[in-house]
């Protein structure tokens, strides 16, 4: 048991009141902006091309950089000759270990307060530690220039042994210290025993492999210093935590460096502090110049970590009712000594089914390789695609509709921890989804639906993501006389809608129409914002802004005196509404924010709050849960695997905006169906290279392998969560790998355990099943 | 060089070696066009010449001197956006919006593809004159456009209902 666990646990008899967080700030309002399909605020900038990226920034005297990277695993560089570079057209500074900066390392993500991939120095000396680090930054007048310059930096280098081999690696796996603060091992009963005595049994291994995130906005860092001041036009999800962490590694204040992102082309996981962020600014101090860094598309696959591999044993005992006697579900994936980021698949069976014995157990076994990372619902994509797969073979082997398995398998509490779930509607997720997508229409034996050449199969699997709310995530409002609110928070926007939303849940809060709120974000100058992970920027910002909402009408009440209607009312005593305050019942008491800040000659009222700690996914076990529904076409001819028909059903709280929630969850399915059918990052096991740097060659759903997905969710808000909102960012690439691979098995009769599900791994067995029930496909 | 770009003569020096989309974001200071791979294979930096659809990436300045090329900069007026602009807005095409100039250069393009009787590789009749846009089609012909995001049922929504209308 972690502390975290201890702490937990003794959160469960402390009554909600007396816990802040657990109860949210009351949402008066009924009939707000709140819920309407609100088009993205920012929607009007993007589609004409005036959103400004990171790359976009204009600057004076701006250097053009380029990267060299190393061709070897492990080792040392024993040679570098820069001469020949160094006198090219254009070139304004070659930076080897040689001349870098000394800095510190920066700390990892997980360590300290450090959000870097690695904690592994940059460009310190002549060590190698993967292959693709950066040995050698060219700047020159333009891009041209510093291309072709880093053609005439040759390097030699003496190798040491790497361990570039999984199996090898294996050998040596072990328990990491925590799975992102939870045990490594969970377990109860002797369930190895339960399971060798079970009525109905599947033991089997499933691998997921290397993925990377792909956004189509490369990496870029365009910085300057003024002076000692460091500032960092970035594409990241974390402007507060890469703003200090690279302060550390520069030895200077965290106010002395100044992150700014307010536009990022996807991020997924990968936009956060990799190398290249803190090689632009060491050249930059060099050559006393700006400098502009935008990583090639390889330079992406080489310096940023993606998804690792995973290998993982699930397997289920059930008794004759269905109930489950033995869940197993432990595994091990790929890391680096230089990362703590274990990929927690096993957290989906801590929490969604009942079962009398159980063992989850994770372990980690260290490569030489860039270090892996966060990506899309990490772990909990890779770790349905197992335990949904199983499920699937188990229903199978009873006999039962796999739908109904699930509904027996519901725990009434939390399986692992002991709590009481906020709010969880899987059951209803699954009653709504089976209706709408015509789930009684599935032939329940395989191969048994046929369309001219293609077998057709329908799958189903569960979603599940775990609700976060960040600590100390702070919001500033400014009123001004002319009413207009601006909300200041260093949020993010990637495309999630976060702008949008948080206008609509500002302008609610505070009573004002849209176009009287602004929402400043993107900006480590701001108030510490949400990093944008977790898929908790959302309810962390709503819980912050609500917060400040609260403190700003205690400072209008204040200002407003006696003279006013709102004399003598608290906070608990009004609602805000028509631009100003109102006692909530006697609705004639009445003041405009406008007339209060008149009287008051002010010209604006200014309110700074945190929101309060996140106690409640403590206490609770708080999670959004989801049922993934996939029809699928399977070539008999080629093997060939497409997708018909998606439809996700999901119990996620409150809905904010449909209109951009609809295309959170599309985007998270569309990932998915990559996951589940082309997607890999090719791992070179002789040389530790990555063998497919490129979107020609890594290949991303396009728009012919996107049928029309269907997004539908129960709207039943957690009573526990600001605004009765989870997240909804991540969850819909869960479960997806396994919808997709059972509907590939009711379709073929064809298990693949092995993901992506490429046409090789089906076709041989299509083949034997053929022949086998030639009868049934004529 | 010179090259008439959104209705405007430009004229630039710059190295041989510019493809016509750093020339674009680095030098004419239009980076409303976007670099996603830089080798033909994410559509991102997608423009129009002469009204037909190139990746800019792919292509060398000096190869396009005296032509009209359009950029996502040049779609709708100061005031009023394209029609196509307006419909990724309304059935939300986009989320981060980093390929959304691409996607909409690259419809506009196919649009006047479609209306030629320029076949694709799913057009049921290669020597049909009048090619129905069925949504299959629109996803056939935008492929070369990623969007990670996935917003791919937008863009169709989009791109199919402004070509219904005759707007692209």
């Amino acid at each position: 048991m972690t502390i975290v666990d201890i702490v937990k646990t003794a959160l469960r008899y402390v009554p909600d009141v007396l816990l802040p967080g657990v109860t949210p700030v009351p949402f008066k309002k009924k009939h707000g902006r709140i819920g309407e399909p609100l088009s993205r605020i920012d929607g009007a900038l993007k589609v004409r091309g005036q959103a400004r990226f990171a790359a976009e920034v204009p600057m004076d005297g701006l250097l053009y950089a380029a990267l060299v990277h190393s061709t070897i695993p492990r080792g040392r560089i024993a040679t570098i000759d820069t001469s020949a570079a160094e006198v090219a057209p254009g070139v304004a500074l070659v930076m080897t270990y040689r001349n870098a900066p000394k800095m510190k390392a920066p700390q990892a993500f997980l360590e300290g307060s450090g959000v870097a991939g690695s904690n592994l120095p940059v460009m310190q000396d002549d060590t190698i530690h993967w292959n693709g680090e950066a040995v050698a930054v060219v700047l020159a007048e333009t891009q041209e220039q510093a291309d072709q310059a880093t053609s005439l930096v040759s390097v030699t280098y003496s190798t040491d042994v790497a361990v570039t081999s999984f199996d090898l690696a294996k050998q040596r796996a072990r328990h990491p210290d925590t799975v992102l603060g939870e045990a490594a091992v969970v377990k109860s009963g002797d369930v190895e025993k339960a399971l060798v005595a079970a009525r109905h049994r599947v033991d089997e291994v499933y691998q997921t492999p290397r993925y990377s995130h792909n956004a189509i906005e490369l990496h870029v860092a365009t910085v300057r210093w003024d002076g000692d001041t460091l500032v960092l036009h970035d594409a990241t999800q974390m402007v507060n935590g890469t703003a200090s962490t690279v302060a550390d590694v520069f030895g200077i204040k965290a106010e002395h460096v100044r992150v700014v992102s307010p536009f990022v082309g996807g991020g997924f996981g990968g936009k956060t502090l990799w190398s290249h962020q803190i090689l632009a600014a060491a050249a930059a101090k060099v050559a006393q110049r700006p400098v502009k860094l935008v990583l090639s598309r390889e330079a992406v696959y080489r310096l940023v970590g993606g998804r690792t591999l995973t290998e993982q044993r699930v397997a289920l005992g059930a008794n004759e009712d269905g109930t489950l006697a033995a869940l197993i579900h432990t595994g091990i994936a790929a890391t680096t000594a230089h990362n703590s980021c274990p990929e927690q698949f096993t957290f989906p069976a801590r929490h969604l089914y009942a079962a009398s014995n159980f063992r989850l157990e994770q372990k980690i076994a260290e490569m030489d390789m860039v270090a892996n990372t966060f990506m899309r619902a990490p772990g909990e994509s890779v770790g349905t695609f197992a335990l949904e797969c199983a499920i699937d073979e188990l229903s199978e082997r009873m006999i039962i509709d796999p739908i109904e398995l699930r509904r027996r398998l519901e725990p009434t509490k939390d399986p692992t921890s002991g709590h009481a779930f906020s709010s969880r509607h899987l059951s209803k997720a699954y009653i709504d989804g089976a209706a709408k997508f015509g789930w009684s229409k599935r032939c329940v034996q395989p191969c048994a639906q046929r369309d001219g050449e293609w077998l057709i199969g329908m799958g189903v699997a569960t979603a599940t993501y775990p609700y976060y709310r960040m600590p100390g995530v702070r919001a500033r409002i400014r009123l001004d006389a002319k009413g207009h609110a601006t909300i200041a928070t260093a949020g993010h926007e990637m495309g999630m809608g976060t702008a949008t939303v948080q206008v609509q849940h500002a302008a609610d809060r505070l009573g004002l129409p849209l176009d009287q709120v602004t929402f400043k974000y993107g900006d480590s100058a701001l108030p510490a914002g949400a990093m944008a992970g977790g898929s908790a920027q959302t309810a962390s910002t709503l819980a912050a802004v609500a917060a400040a909402v609260e403190a700003l009408m205690s400072k209008m009440l204040k200002l407003a005196g006696n003279d006013s209607p709102l004399a003598g009312l608290k906070v608990a005593d009004v609602v805000a509404r028509d631009g100003g305050l109102s006692h909530a019942r006697d609705t004639g008491r009445f003041e405009t924010y406008v007339s209060i800040l008149a009287r008051a000659k002010r010209d604006l009222v200014e309110a700074e709050e945190a929101g309060p700690p996140p106690l409640e996914f403590m206490k609770y076990s708080m999670h959004s849960y989801g049922a993934q529904f996939a029809e699928v076409g399977v070539n008999a001819v080629t093997g060939e695997v497409r997708v018909r028909r998606m439809l996700g059903s999901f119990d996620c709280g409150r809905i904010l905006n449909p209109k951009t929630a609809t295309s959170q969850f599309r985007g998270g399915i569309i990932m998915g169906i990559g996951l589940a059918l082309t997607e890999e990052t090719l791992f070179d096991e002789r040389t530790g290279r990555i063998m497919n740097p490129s979107l020609a060659e890594y290949h991303v759903p396009v728009h012919l392998d996107v049928p029309e997905i269907d997004v539908i969710w129960t709207d039943i808000p957690d009573p526990h969560s600001p605004l009765g909102a989870r997240g909804i960012g991540e969850i819909g690439i869960t479960g997806i790998g396994a919808a997709i691979a059972n509907a590939v098995h009711n379709a073929t009769g064809v298990r693949v355990r092995s993901l992506p599900i490429t046409l090789d791994k089906i076709l041989p067995h299509i083949l034997e099943h053929s022949l086998s029930t030639a009868e049934g496909l004529r | 060089m010179r090259f008439e770009i959104n209705g405007t003569w430009r004229e630039v020096g710059v190295d041989i070696r510019t493809s016509l989309l750093d020339l674009l974001r680095d030098h004419l200071q239009l980076p409303g066009t976007k670099k996603g791979c830089n080798q033909g294979a994410c559509g991102a930096c997608t423009v129009l010449v002469d009204g037909e659809r190139i990746n800019s990436c792919l292509a060398l300045a000096v190869q396009y001197q005296g032509r009209s090329i359009t950029t996502i900069e040049g779609l709708g007026t100061a005031t009023v956006m394209h029609p196509l602009q307006c419909a990724f807005v309304e059935h939300d095409g986009f989320q981060c919006g980093y390929c959304t100039p691409g996607q909409i250069c690259s419809a506009i393009g196919m649009a006047s593809e479609v209306r030629r009787g320029v076949p694709s590789d799913i057009t049921p009749d290669l020597n049909d004159t009048s090619i129905e846009l069925t949504r299959d089609e629109v996803r056939e012909r935008m492929s070369g456009n990623l969007c990670r995001c996935g917003a791919y049922n937008g863009i169709v929504d989009a791109v199919s209902q402004t070509f219904a209308v005759g707007q692209i």
